[in-house]
């Protein structure tokens, strides 16, 4: 189980690093979705991996699953659906100015500010 | 409870979702209630401010939940004093938009604007870890939609570039967070201090992984070297009135940085120890050689006003690694003077550009109208953030140097030598806008062609007015910072005031 959960959220970091490195924004944006997923996992494992225990505290039980984490991946996964969101949108906005999607400014754009 | 701590949170909240609501098509109205909103926001943190200065830290429950089960906002002279900061450059900038007639080039600018002073007011409030990253979220999303106001084609591609910088620094701040709650079980930031303090020896090496973390995180935000890259371009191609409203977004970097590294992590924890001052303190001097290099060396003026501002950070982060109480009411002092004269430069900038159409550096043009005044703006912006006397700018230096005596080898250097550069480069840039013989390339713009309205050469002399009133009651302001800087290396106050709950 932990092997499991803390390998997933390996893989999904590098492949979000990965993935954000490159030149055009449609990866770059996968990029930061898998980076997101992979840190949801991570904070969902800082309440520590339990199994077959209540979700609440209640008298008599020998122990329970951390609820506050679940309410923190809840918060995050709320700001980084709503963040994605936004860079999808602007970056839209910046492929249909330019007709291309790359990422990066090349030398001499944007310097007759 | 005092229930005016979440007025300059819940203030902007309410009024920007009614401005979306129902003055969507009606512009004068939404300047008319967004102006009088930050300014009733102005009213409020000065009042709070007194408070502040006459009380030990005020905790506001959320909901009346006792910490740390429940999220806190704390009230001390630190937030009392960003708050001012946010609330005086925020009106002052917001005026400035209205008269040169930015807020019309696009949609919703005002109500973006209250959620900006929300997003800002709230981050710093909080005294919850995982609601500072909320609020950083809310600042942070309101930015996202100011950066590309009025919309163009570089600005939209520098804009991709800002956000997903920002979204990979969330991303980090989350990882920061779960480790940090894995080892101490809480996020209450007073909670947090009790317990890293006496945090066990096996676990100090995942609380300096979080701590590391943490400072990344705020390194992002303060465009810290090399983590600056977003900085440049955000600022180049922000619109003019919002790059100097950013101009306190840096400094929630700074402002997260003294607050964190005072009360959770204070020098001589035993999980971190030196460890933070020793990576700060490098990054800050190469961010300010690399700061003045850029203003020596920048092609356009937005970009010399963007490495100024990277600049200005290297020398607050400078003093902040120090970890003094000296040092610390010096970086404060810096923080203020350097907002408002980093604000105060962007918007000389827009008054350039909207009369010269390029602000390139490397050509001469045919003079500007209104050059004359425009010309003594720039050259007190340039004078204020140089560091010469006689404005407040010299003061913040000569604080920060004497603060830094210990670090005589290398502080001293770098700072003087990097204020030569950028008054060369202040010098060089004055003389090309406003001096040097000129070839007739491109007609001038007519000054007929120009908004009439007064207002952003009032909103400029007022920033200007504001830095030679923080030269002349220099003793005042100090004193209140050296009381600020000594309740930081004191925390016993803030974490009492949380009246943490006894036991688990």
């Amino acid at each position: 189980m932990e092997y499991l959960v803390s390998s997933a959220v390996g893989l999904l970091t590098a492949a979000g690093i990965y993935l954000i490195l490159r030149r055009h924004t449609f990866p770059v944006i996968l990029g930061l979705a898998l980076l997101s997923y992979g840190v949801n996992l991570f904070i969902f494992a800082s309440g520590r991996i339990v199994v077959g225990v209540p979700p609440i505290y209640v008298t008599g039980a020998a122990g329970y699953a951390d609820p506050l984490t679940q309410a923190l991946v809840l918060t995050a996964i709320v700001i980084s659906f709503g963040m994605t969101a936004l860079i999808v949108m602007v970056a839209l906005g910046a492929f249909l100015e330019t007709g291309h999607d790359r990422i990066d400014m090349p030398d001499g754009e944007g310097d007759d500010q | 409870m005092n229930h005016w701590i979440i007025a300059p949170v819940i203030m902007p909240a309410i009024v920007g979702a009614v401005m979306v609501l129902v003055m969507r098509g009606n512009l004068a109205l939404q300047r008319a209630v967004g102006v009088s909103a930050t300014g009733a926001a102005v009213a409020v943190a000065a009042a709070l401010l007194w408070s502040a200065s006459h009380n030990p830290p005020q905790v506001y429950f959320l909901g009346d939940w006792p910490a740390p089960f429940g999220i806190v906002l704390v009230f001390d002279r630190l937030a009392a004093l960003m708050l001012l900061l946010t609330a005086t450059l925020a009106l002052i900038v917001q005026l400035y938009a209205t008269g040169s007639g930015w807020d019309a080039r696009g949609r919703h600018f005002h109500a973006l604007w209250q959620f900006q002073i929300m997003g800002l007011n709230g981050a710093f409030l909080t005294g919850d870890m995982f609601n500072l990253f909320v609020f950083f979220e809310v600042l942070l999303i309101a930015s996202y939609g100011l950066m590309i106001h009025a919309g163009g084609r570089d600005r939209l591609r520098a804009g991709v570039q800002y956000v997903a910088f920002n979204l990979v620094g969330s991303t980090l701040f989350l990882f920061a967070l779960a480790t940090l709650y894995s080892v101490t079980g809480t996020l209450n930031m007073a909670d947090l201090a009790v317990k890293v303090a006496i945090l066990p020896e096996g676990d100090a090496a995942l609380i300096r992984v979080a701590a590391v973390l943490l400072l990344l995180v705020f390194a992002i935000k303060g465009a810290l070297v090399p983590l600056h890259f977003w900085l440049p371009g955000t600022y180049a191609n922000a619109p003019g009135p919002v790059a100097a409203l950013f101009a306190i977004m840096t400094k929630v970097g700074a402002y997260a940085v003294i607050r964190v590294f005072t009360l959770i992590f204070p020098p001589g924890t035993l999980a971190t120890g030196t460890l933070i001052a020793d990576l700060l303190l490098p990054a800050a001097l190469v961010t300010l050689a690399i700061g003045a290099i850029g203003v020596l060396g920048a092609a356009t003026l937005a970009r010399l006003a963007a490495f100024a501002a990277i600049g200005s950070i290297g020398t607050l982060f400078t003093a902040i690694a120090l970890f003094t109480p000296q040092a610390t009411s010096a970086a404060l002092y810096y923080l203020l003077h350097s907002t408002l004269a980093t604000a105060a430069l962007f918007l000389i900038a827009d008054l350039v550009l909207e009369r010269r159409g390029t602000g390139s550096l490397r050509t001469a043009r045919s003079p500007i109208p209104q050059s004359g005044l425009i010309a003594a703006l720039f050259f007190a912006a340039a004078i204020g953030l140089a560091g010469m006397p006689p404005l407040s700018g010299f003061i913040g230096k000569l604080l920060i140097l004497d603060a830094a005596r210990n670090h005589i080898a290398t502080v001293w250097p770098v700072m003087l030598v990097a204020s030569l550069f950028m008054i060369i480069g202040f010098a060089i840039a004055g003389s090309t806008l406003f001096w040097k013989p000129h070839e007739a390339v491109g007609e001038p713009i007519a000054a007929s062609a120009l908004p009439t309205s007064a207002l952003p050469f009032i909103a400029t002399g007022i920033l200007l007015g504001l830095l030679a009133a923080l030269t002349i009651f220099a003793g005042p302001v100090t004193d209140y910072l050296t009381a600020t800087a000594a309740s930081l290396y004191d925390p016993a106050p803030y974490i009492a005031a949380n009246a943490l709950a006894a036991g688990e």
